[in-house]
């Protein structure tokens, strides 16, 4: 809400939200770019942040391809997805020659580049600036709150999967924002229910209604649930915006939906 | 200090490590690495088979093999495993709370992976199943700078976006001089279960695909099922609840391939 005084690159980012799960897989990356289009659809500007290193999947879910990375006068000059500006990139996926190349870093390499993605990218004026994160509570998510520390963080979004393996270690990220005083602005329950294109029975292939569950147990805000869409994976694997191409779909409504949710609840704070 | 890098040492009693890694978060490492295990007793039931968790911020074998606890300690102090389904156990999800983030930087989580390796009472054992975390970072390092690993089973969804992790996962492996005995492709396809039609909702094939590309085996594919997850999630694994199901005799077949390979890449 009020500009941030004296936060170099950071100064002029209305809101920071970190996308967290704990688990794997559950879809962080997935969700972190279909909320940063839906906000961009919305006429926000938006940032992405991707701060996993051993595996960025955001360059490719983009599909912004291989393109360099410019050094302007305030540091990097993050990757935009097209000539209108309104979403900018940051990954490591940009930074390696080989696409292909396996980053085998420690803790304290790591801790190091996300220090600098944090202070040393020129985003210029964002209306959010969502951070993709790994899986786990490590390195790169301690790097990420410390360096942040001077700046603010406006929240966290958990994802999960609805059954048990995964709402069990997003519970223990959710104690991790509670820790480290990150406020949780809501759970997704990503992958929920799948329609069978050619009968339509919904089968609850994930389970159903552990992220629900989780929301209440832990005292959070519900955001929503995500369907498991073959078209949202084959946009995302096309890099393809699925928003333009199925904008009437249960999918994309959820998420849009979340994404407005998302956005009142930073603008009342 | 030691000089270098730290020099590898067996753990006293098993024979063979096969590690079950991705590099990608959320493709079944866990679900496979609990399944191979059991399903490499069923195929030969004079084999014991040990699994580690080595996920040490996101544990789930405990769940998966329906395992709660602390361990106790042995005679010379070395924590007794808990067993389920006749595989002993390890992982930090039996030494820390079920809520508790384990907010550990990289240097803590190697002398964790060096107390769940060497102070663990494993006792005589053919192969030692570990299940590794997502990422090519501090627990693959220490684990493959530690002990011998006999090979890597890397597993992934047929997605573009998985296969991308698991090609950096299987260059990781090379890296540091582990065979890789080859590819599962877990979340295959799924078979509605009213109409049997056929989704391939993570992609068709990819994972057999990157397997020829790469110059690496295919070790198998694993449907979607509700049943692998249905029964996960009650710590009950399909190999054991349902031995005659599909899904059950392809973690079989894949733990023969596993077999088979183990025998070519170590003569």
């Amino acid at each position: 809400m009020f500009p941030r005084a004296g936060d170099g690159n950071l100064s002029q980012v209305r809101h920071v939200v970190l996308i967290l799960s704990g688990k794997g897989g559950v879809g962080k990356s997935t969700i972190t770019t279909q909320l940063a289009l839906a906000l961009t659809h919305a006429g926000n500007k938006v940032g992405i942040l991707d701060t996993d290193l051993c595996g960025p999947s955001i360059p490719r879910m983009l599909s912004v391809g291989r393109p360099d990375v410019h050094q302007c006068d305030s540091g990097w000059v993050p990757v935009y997805t097209d000539s209108r500006k309104n979403l900018a990139l940051m990954s490591i996926g940009f930074l390696l020659a080989d696409p292909d190349e396996a980053v085998v870093w420690r803790g304290p390499k790591k801790t190091a580049l996300i220090g600098q993605f944090v202070s040393d990218v020129a985003w210029g004026e964002l209306d959010v600036l969502l951070v993709d994160t790994p899986p786990g509570t490590s390195d790169e998510h301690l790097a990420i709150l410390e360096n942040l520390k001077k700046h603010r963080v406006d929240g966290a979004v958990l994802v999960t999967t609805p059954q048990a393996v995964s709402t069990g270690d997003v519970r223990r990220e959710i104690t991790f924002c509670k820790k480290t005083g990150v406020r949780v602005l809501g759970v997704i329950e990503n992958m929920s229910g799948f329609v069978c294109p050619h009968c339509s029975e919904c089968s609850n292939i994930f389970s159903k209604g552990g992220g629900e569950e989780l929301a209440k147990l832990t005292g959070s805000v519900f955001l929503g649930c995500v369907p498991l869409d073959p078209q949202l994976s084959s946009s995302i694997e096309e890099g393809k915006d699925f928003a333009e191409l199925f904008p009437d779909s249960t999918t994309f409504s959820a998420i849009s939906s979340i994404s407005h949710t998302i956005l009142n609840s930073l603008q009342t704070t | 200090m030691a000089k270098g890098l730290p020099r590898q040492k067996p753990i006293t009693g098993v024979k063979q490590v096969i590690v079950v890694a991705s590099g990608k978060g959320g493709v079944g490492k866990s679900t496979t690495a609990v399944n191979l295990a059991l399903a490499l007793m069923a195929n030969d039931s004079s084999k014991s088979v040990g699994l580690l968790d080595a996920d040490v911020y996101g544990p789930s074998i405990p769940k998966l093999m329906n395992l709660k606890g602390n361990p106790e300690l042995s005679d010379n102090n070395l924590m007794i495993p808990l067993t389920n389904y006749g595989v002993p156990c390890m992982s930090m999800g039996f030494l820390v709370d079920d809520a508790a983030p384990i907010v550990w930087r990289g240097l803590m989580v190697m002398s964790a992976m060096e107390k769940l390796l060497r102070q663990v009472d494993w006792g005589s054992l053919d192969y030692l199943v570990i299940d590794m975390p997502p990422g090519t970072g501090d627990v693959q390092l220490s684990i493959t700078q530690n002990i011998p690993v006999a090979g890597a089973v890397i597993v992934s969804t047929p997605q573009d976006i998985a296969l991308l992790d698991a090609r950096r996962g299987a260059e990781m492996f090379k890296k540091v001089n582990v065979p890789i005995l080859g590819l599962v492709q877990n979340m295959s396809v799924f078979h509605c279960p009213k109409c049997q039609h056929q989704t391939h909702i993570f992609g068709s094939d990819g994972a057999r695909q990157l397997a020829h590309t790469l110059g690496e085996e295919f070790l198998g594919d694993v449907p979607l099922h509700l049943n692998i997850r249905e029964s996960s999630d009650r710590g009950q694994p399909v190999v054991v609840s349902c031995p005659q199901s599909p899904e059950a005799q392809a973690y079989r077949q894949v733990a023969s391939a596993v077999e088979r390979r183990l025998k070519e890449v170590n003569t």
